[in-house]
C-alpha cells in the first residue's frame, strides 16, 4: 500500500517533528510511505483570503503530486478538509476535472481517521501515561467527522483523556483571521486556555498545528510555561514519552 | 440604522474591553445554545426537516415573483392593501403617507427588523407621530436610544442595572431591580399605549401566498395587541418572506423557535388575514402590507442567492464564537453575526462592509446549526473573493497572500524561502523559543507569543535523511 504523506506547510516550516512522527506511525503500521519532494501547500490560506485563482493552481499541483498514491494522509484536519471538501464542492465543482478531484478526495485521509478507519490499528508505538485534554479543531470535526478517532488513539498510547469545557469551540486561529482580527482571535484563545486549565490536564493535544501554535502562544503569553502542547502524532509516535 | 460596519475591527476591540457588555454576554453565553440542542434532540429526523425546509425555501425563491403576486391577490381579496417598496426611503414614505392620510398620532410597534433596516421610527417621528416599541427588549432600547444587538434578544447586551436606570427615568417611579417587578412596570406603561394607538406596525416572519396571511412569532403576545387593537394595521416585511402554503408554515415553525430560543413552539403565533369583516368585532379597519425590496433582489440569480432562505432565527449568531465575544453592535448594522456578515455587504455594498466577511474563523458552527442549511462560511468566502478582486483589502494583506501563492507554486523558490524563514524565526525565538513580536504579524503577537520554528524545514531534514539512507545503502550494498 503506497501512502503519500502530505506534510502541510505549517508542519514543514514550524514543527517538522510532527511530520516525522506521522512518517513513523505510518511506517510502523506497515505502509510504504512516499513524500513528494515538490509539495508545498494545499492552497487554503489563499482560498480563504479570496485568492481563488491561485488556490485552483495549487490544487492542481497537489493532485499531480499525489495522483499515483493509493492513499494520501495529512496530520491536519484543516488541510484535509480543504482537499476532501472544498476542492470538490467548490473549486472544481463545475469543472471537467471534478472526477479526478473526487478520486483524490476519496483517497485522502486525516491521520487519526486513517489510522482508525483504514489501517484499523490496535496499538501505537508511543506510551504517554499522562492525563491529556483534546481540542477538537473545527475543520476536522465539522468537515470530516473526526471526533473519537484521536481520543481512541490517545487511549491506546496509555493517556487518559480529560475533556475540557467547550472542547468543540473554535480556538480563534482561523488562519489569517488571527492576524487580521488579532484582538478577537486572542480573546477566543484566552477562553480556550481557561477551558484547558479547567480540565486539569497538563498536556493539551490537538490535530492541527495552527490551533496548537495559537493556544501554545496564548498559554505562554499568559505566563504558563509548563502546559505541554502537542500534536497527537507526537504522542502516538512516542516523542513525548515522559 | 446608520451603517457602521466599516469600523468592525475598532468597534470589536472596544467591545472586548467593555466590562458591562462582557458580563452580559457571559450570562447569555450558551443559554440559547443549550436550549436549542435540547429542543432539536426532541425532533425525530431533524436533519430531514431541515433539508425539506431548505428545499422549500429554494423553490419559493426561484419563483419569488409568482408567489408574491399570488400573495398580493389573496391579501387584496381579504381587504388588505399591498404596497411595493423598492428602497428603504420608499418603504418609509409609504408608511408615513398611510399615517398622514389617516391622521395617525400614535403608533404601537411589534418588533420588525425591516423597520430597523429602513429607519422607520425616525421617519415617523419626524412627521410628528409618537412611536412606541412594545416588545420588552425593543422598548428598553427605545428608552436607551440604541439599536438592537441581536435579532431575537435585542437588548441582550444590557445589564439589569442599566435597565433599572432607564425605567426609573422613564416611568418616574421608584427604581426597581427585581426582574418580574420591572416587567410588570413596563407592561403597565405599555398598556395605555396599546389602547390609544391609531396604528399598529408589525413585521412578519412569513407571508403566506395561498391565503394572503401575514404572521408573527412572539413570546410576549404584544403582536396580538398591535395587530388587532388599533384601527389600522400596517405590516412591513421583506419580499423574501413569502412562502407558498400554510402547510409550509407548519414545516418552518418546527424549525424557527427551536433554532432561535430552543422552544418547541413560541408562546404566540399571530396570523392576520385581511381586515375586520362586516359583523365581526375584532381586527383593524384597514390593513396595509408593505413589501420591501431594499437590496433583496440583488441576491436573486447571483452567488449569494442561498442567503434569501434565511428565516431570521439568530442561531448562527448564538453559536458564533466571534459574536459571543463582541456582541451585535460591533457589526455596525441591523443584522449581526454570520448572517450580518453576508447580508450587510450585499445590502449596503461590499465597499461599506469593511471587515465583516473576514469576521469569521470559518469554524463552521453557523452552517451546522442553520435550520435552512445556508452555507454561511462559503458565502463569506465568496465575498472575500470579491473584496480581493476589487482590491478592497489592505495592500499588505493582498501582497502577502499573492507572494505566498506565487512561491507555493514554485517548489524551489518556496524551499529556499522557507529554509531561510525557519532559520530567522528560530533565531528570533532565542532561548525561550518564543517570538514576542513578529513585524507584519502584529495581530498575532499582540496577544500571543509565537512558538518559534525548530530551525530546519521538514523537507530539508527529510531530504538529508534520504541522502544518508542512500549513502549507507551504497556502502553496505
Amino acid at each position: 500500500m503506497k501512502v503519500g504523506l502530505f506534510v502541510t506547510c505549517l508542519v514543514d516550516l514550524v514543527r517538522p517533528r510532527i511530520g516525522f512522527a506521522t512518517l513513523k506511525l505510518l511506517r510502523d503500521a506497515g505502509c510504504e510511505v512516499v513524500v513528494p519532494e515538490a509539495q508545498t501547500c494545499c492552497g487554503q490560506p489563499g482560498y480563504n483570503s479570496g485568492a481563488r485563482e491561485a488556490s485552483i493552481d495549487l490544487a492542481r499541483k497537489v493532485l499531480a503530486e499525489f495522483r499515483d498514491c493509493d492513499y494520501i494522509v495529512a496530520p491536519s484536519g484543516s488541510c484535509s478538509g480543504q482537499v476532501k471538501v472544498h476542492y470538490v464542492q467548490d473549486l472544481f465543482r463545475d469543472s471537467p476535472e471534478r472526477a479526478e478531484f473526487e478520486r483524490l478526495a476519496a483517497k485522502w485521509y486525516e491521520l487519526s481517521d486513517f489510522l482508525i478507519n483504514v489501517l484499523k490499528v490496535a496499538d501505537v508505538p508511543g506510551r504517554y501515561g499522562e492525563t491529556v485534554t483534546y481540542h477538537d479543531s473545527c475543520a476536522g470535526l465539522r468537515e470530516l467527522d473526526v471526533k473519537m478517532q484521536p481520543r481512541y488513539l490517545l487511549q491506546m498510547a496509555g493517556a487518559s483523556v480529560a475533556e475540557m469545557p467547550d472542547c468543540e469551540k473554535c480556538c480563534g486561529f482561523g488562519g489569517t483571521f488571527s492576524v487580521k482580527l488579532g484582538d478577537i482571535s486572542t480573546r477566543m484563545a484566552e477562553n480556550k486556555c481557561a477551558s484547558v486549565r479547567a480540565s486539569g490536564a497538563k498536556t493539551l493535544v490537538g490535530g492541527d498545528l495552527g490551533c496548537l501554535l495559537n493556544l501554545e502562544g496564548r498559554l505562554r503569553r499568559e505566563g504558563d510555561l509548563t502546559t505541554r502542547v502537542m500534536h497527537f502524532a507526537e504522542v502516538l509516535a512516542g516523542e513525548g514519552t515522559s | 440604522m446608520q451603517v457602521k460596519s466599516m469600523f468592525f475591527k475598532q468597534s470589536a476591540s472596544m467591545k472586548l474591553q467593555d466590562p458591562v457588555l462582557q458580563e452580559s454576554l457571559r450570562k447569555f453565553k450558551g443559554k440559547f445554545v443549550e436550549a436549542r440542542a435540547r429542543a432539536v434532540a426532541e425532533v425525530d429526523a431533524w436533519e430531514a426537516v431541515r433539508a425539506h425546509a431548505a428545499q422549500l425555501r429554494d423553490r419559493t425563491i426561484a419563483n419569488l415573483d409568482a408567489y408574491l403576486v399570488e400573495f398580493e391577490r389573496n391579501a387584496t381579496r381579504r381587504g388588505a392593501q399591498v404596497h411595493w417598496a423598492e428602497t428603504a426611503e420608499e418603504a418609509c414614505a409609504i408608511v408615513a403617507e398611510i399615517a398622514r392620510a389617516n391622521n395617525v398620532k400614535k403608533v404601537t410597534k411589534s418588533k420588525s427588523m425591516v423597520s430597523e433596516e429602513v429607519n422607520l421610527n425616525d421617519k415617523l417621528e419626524a412627521a410628528g407621530i409618537q412611536v412606541i416599541e412594545t416588545d420588552l427588549g425593543e422598548y428598553i432600547l427605545q428608552l436607551a436610544h440604541e439599536p438592537p444587538s441581536h435579532i431575537v434578544a435585542p437588548a441582550v447586551h444590557k445589564s439589569k442595572e442599566e435597565v433599572a436606570d432607564l425605567f426609573h427615568a422613564a416611568h418616574h417611579k421608584p427604581r426597581l431591580t427585581d426582574i418580574a417587578a420591572m416587567t410588570r412596570e413596563a407592561r403597565e406603561a405599555l398598556r395605555e399605549h396599546f389602547l390609544t394607538a391609531d396604528m399598529g406596525v408589525s413585521g412578519s416572519n412569513f407571508v403566506i401566498a395561498e391565503t394572503g396571511t401575514t404572521l408573527t412569532v412572539t413570546n410576549e403576545g404584544n403582536a396580538d395587541l398591535v395587530t388587532t387593537v388599533p384601527r389600522i394595521h400596517c405590516v412591513i416585511t421583506g419580499i423574501e418572506k413569502v412562502i407558498p402554503t400554510l402547510e409550509d408554515f407548519a414545516t418552518l415553525i418546527r424549525l424557527l423557535p427551536r433554532s432561535a430560543t430552543g422552544q418547541a413552539i413560541a408562546n404566540y403565533l399571530t396570523l392576520t388575514t385581511g381586515v375586520r369583516a362586516p359583523g365581526e368585532t375584532d381586527g383593524p379597519e384597514q390593513m396595509h402590507i408593505v413589501l420591501v425590496d431594499a437590496g433583496r433582489s440583488k441576491f436573486l440569480g447571483g452567488e449569494m442567492q442561498e442567503m434569501l432562505r434565511c428565516i431570521r432565527c439568530g442561531a448562527c449568531m448564538n453559536h458564533c464564537p466571534v459574536y459571543q465575544n463582541v456582541g451585535g453592535h460591533a457589526y455596525g448594522w441591523v443584522y449581526p453575526g454570520p448572517m450580518g456578515s453576508v447580508l450587510t455587504p450585499t445590502y449596503v455594498g461590499i465597499e461599506n462592509a469593511g471587515d465583516l466577511p473576514n469576521a469569521a474563523t470559518f469554524c463552521g458552527e453557523c452552517a451546522v446549526v442553520c435550520p435552512v442549511k445556508i452555507p454561511l462560511p462559503d458565502l463569506m468566502r465568496k465575498l472575500r473573493e470579491k473584496q480581493f478582486d476589487m482590491k478592497l483589502r489592505p495592500w499588505s494583506e493582498r501582497a502577502g497572500i499573492t507572494l505566498w501563492s506565487y512561491a507555493a507554486r514554485r517548489p524551489k523558490l518556496y524551499a529556499a524561502l522557507t529554509k531561510m524563514a525557519a532559520r530567522v524565526a528560530s533565531w528570533m525565538g532565542g532561548r525561550e523559543k518564543l517570538i514576542h513580536r513578529l513585524p507584519g504579524l502584529d495581530g498575532w503577537t499582540s496577544g500571543r507569543d509565537m512558538p518559534a520554528p525548530e530551525g530546519k524545514t521538514f523537507r530539508e531534514m527529510y531530504g538529508e535523511s534520504q541522502r544518508r539512507e542512500a549513502l549507507s545503502t551504497d556502502k553496505h550494498g
